[in-house]
């Protein structure tokens, strides 16, 4: 039965019709999981997509897709993906470039392109000759930097918040209260490439052990006088170590809850006094995560 | 006085070659991003001649959040709630996507129940939405009462689809390899019910008052016209490619999980106007009732996910009992699932149109590069060319009948 995606025509020899109509364009065929990619040089893209539209019916463009490869030396892909709506057939079209390389513009074929371009000119940086409004989409104005490379980092560069006292809307560099957490939850029988903690040695050659070097002595302590130690007051609230006390609103008793019975109120006085909450916790801070 | 008369006469000279005193200029005006009819935060930068729009430039990202990059941080099965949240009207019809693409790269079977399950919910999600948008075309263009009738209907669906997932729109209900969990009888036996009596009668009671309304269709027939050839070059897709003609559904073109063995038509537009938009999506509703009831008529009993414990992990009680079940369990909730490497692009009809999701996956936990492609962003752009010669409130009819959710177009 296989996997239940949408079922695309099959055309015998679809591979060799699109490149003969590529010709001398084509790089690069590939066939993965019943979808064909075509590499095309870049300069002849806009040729090559003439003809496909023109000559083999591909008459949508519905996807433009920037990838990053940073270990590549061409490290952005830009991926087409064509659409047939009279053959019922998709194609992808790639081509490669680096930071600087312009790559032509398919807007003179499918103005749909312009959004499209924008976008992987925003995300990644490339460069698309022939479009006339190449301007940043998706991110803010005056946004600097391409965030959907794989070297900008998921938190960003700045953080922006409503300043009370400049009436405005502030930017300032990015602050987390906690670091960025990424988990590598790979299996370390797998290839996982950090050194686990307590298994520091595991990679050293087998042998036999060596005597551990004795430690090194404890720092000696610094000369002159000795700091004398701070006196410990509770002049203020904050040198005790409790925090705000609770709300007293807070702290009444509810007309709802239940009355305790008056045989116990009874016995003992101040018995039934709720103990005051203590906090233990400090109080949340505004730059709390 | 001397331009009067010359007004009057109907005569202009070289020199000054406009009637009257005035010298009307074009004008610049923004709508939104605050505005009730930008769907969401839209602004259109527009220029006007008088109150004929001359330009309409939209400015979109508003809502950028960054969902692409952050899906790349996380495991294929943590990455699906970020669907739920792209077009928050028709959370399903996102996640569909996501699933088979995953499902394509895995070459990953899925059991029958969970594909009748899939389009069942799928439909309801498409009911759900044109709800929501039909309600909302009519009101941008001055009916209330309509809207207020449909959202009865998306509340039903909301309910729906609280008791499926347990949650109302967000409902991360669909997984790689089938649905979460199964759905109990009595909510297929309600929703069968409500097929039947309620949502007809409702959805019909308030197409009534629409429909042959000259109101409605004086805001709507003959605007923003887009022929075929205009809408193949735009990139257009779902309800937009159909009011326009051109009778291409993905799910008759290229059916996905049990679509093969569904019976509907597909409505087309003759007008290719913004009435036509309208009557397209209405009568995908009836279509989508008609798809629901078939599935319920031949949804088979069986495993609503596949048995592959390498990706689909086990049920709780399972897992109580049995060490590699629970082995299994721990490593697909930490660590998740490899997909090998490669790269798909899977589109599914989505209510609004195509939604396309290419993944290109390195063979690790994690997606390398995830791009989804929304379908209001390719409509949203053709609205310069939609707009041009038209009067500025026909604004909000050409936005109402493009269907645009801002989570999704700005990902």
């Amino acid at each position: 039965m296989g996997h239940p995606a949408p079922k695309i025509a099959v055309i015998d020899g679809i591979a060799d019709e699109i490149a003969g109509v590529l010709g001398a364009s084509l790089i690069e065929t590939v066939d993965h999981a019943d979808e064909l990619s075509f590499t095309v040089a870049r300069d002849e893209l806009v040729a090559a997509m003439t003809a496909l539209r023109d000559k083999a019916q591909y008459q949508q463009l519905m996807e433009v897709a920037g990838v990053d490869y940073p270990e590549r030396p061409d490290r952005f892909e830009v991926c087409y993906h064509l659409l047939s709506v009279t053959r019922n057939h998709r194609i992808r079209v790639k081509v490669s470039t680096d930071e600087d390389t312009p790559v032509p513009s398919v807007t003179g074929i499918w103005p749909v392109a312009g959004w499209l371009e924008r976008e992987v000119f925003d995300m990644y940086g490339v460069v698309f000759s022939g479009n006339t409004d190449l301007r940043r989409i998706l991110t803010d104005y005056g946004f600097k930097g391409h965030p959907q490379r794989k070297d900008f980092p998921l938190t960003g560069y700045v953080e922006l918040r409503y300043s009370e006292e400049d009436k405005r809307v502030v930017y300032e560099p990015v602050r987390l209260a906690q670091d960025f957490r990424s988990f590598d939850f790979m299996s370390p029988w797998e290839g996982a490439q950090y050194v686990l903690p307590g298994d520091e040695k595991a990679a050293q050659a087998p042998g036999a052990p060596s005597p551990a070097p004795a430690p090194p002595p404890p720092p000696a302590p610094p000369k002159g006088e000795p700091a004398a130690p701070k006196p410990k007051v509770t002049e203020k609230p904050s040198d005790t170590g409790a925090g705000e006390p609770a709300n007293s609103e807070a702290a009444k008793k509810s007309a709802r809850a239940p009355r305790k019975p008056k045989a116990e109120t009874a016995t003992g006085e101040g018995a039934a006094v709720p103990e005051k909450p203590k906090r233990t916790r400090k109080p949340k801070t505004e730059g709390g995560a | 006085m001397a331009d009067y008369l010359e007004e009057l006469a109907h005569k202009t000279d070289d020199a000054d070659p406009s009637y009257g005193d005035t010298q009307i200029q074009n004008y610049t005006i923004n709508f939104g991003p605050q505005h009730p009819a930008a769907h969401g935060v839209l602004r259109l930068v527009m220029e006007l001649d008088g109150e004929i729009v001359e330009r309409c430039d939209p400015h979109v990202g508003l809502l950028h959040r960054g969902t692409e990059k952050l899906i790349e941080y996380k495991t294929y099965l943590q990455a699906l709630p970020y669907f739920d949240r792209l077009d928050y009207c028709s959370p399903l019809g996102m996640e569909h996507s996501y699933v088979l693409a995953i499902e394509k790269l895995l070459n990953l079977e899925v059991p029958l129940r969970a594909q009748y399950l899939r389009v069942f919910f799928a439909e309801l999600t498409r009911i759900c939405n044109h709800m929501l948008n039909l309600g909302s075309h009519v009101m941008d263009v001055g009916a209330m009462t309509p809207n207020l009738w449909l959202f009865e209907i998306r509340e039903d669906c909301l309910n729906f689809f609280e008791r499926a997932s347990g949650a109302r729109m967000h409902s991360a209900y669909y997984r790689p390899g089938g649905v979460h969990q199964d759905v109990p009888l009595k909510l297929l036996t309600d929703i069968a019910d409500w097929l039947d009596t309620r949502l007809p009668r409702m959805f019909e009671d308030a197409m009534s008052l629409v429909v042959d309304n000259r109101i409605f269709k004086q805001r709507n027939v003959d605007i923003a016209v887009v022929s075929k050839e205009d809408a193949l070059k735009w990139g257009f897709s779902g309800p937009m490619i159909r009011g326009s003609g051109i009778p291409w559904d993905i799910r008759k073109a290229q059916p996905y999980d049990v679509y093969d063995r569904m019976e509907f038509d597909v409505p087309v537009g003759t007008n290719y106007d913004c009435y036509d938009r309208f009557m397209v999506r209405v009568e995908e509703v009836r279509q989508s009732a008609r798809i629901m009831k078939q599935c319920l008529n031949e949804m088979p009993e069986g495993p609503i996910a596949s048995f592959d414990r390498k990706v689909v992990p086990p049920k709780r009680g399972e897992m109580k009992r049995s060490m590699e079940a629970l082995i299994h369990h721990f490593k697909l909730y930490t660590e998740g699932f490899h997909v090998p490497a490669g790269e798909v692009y899977v589109a599914t009809e989505s209510p609004k149109g195509e939604f396309g999701v290419y993944l290109v996956s390195d063979g690790s936990n994690k997606p390398y590069r995830c791009k989804i492609r929304p379908t209001a962003f390719s409509h949203l752009q053709a609205m310069d060319f939609m707009m041009k010669g038209h009067m500025l409130a026909d604004t909000t009819a050409v936005l109402g009948a493009m269907d645009i959710v801002f989570g999704e177009c700005d990902r």
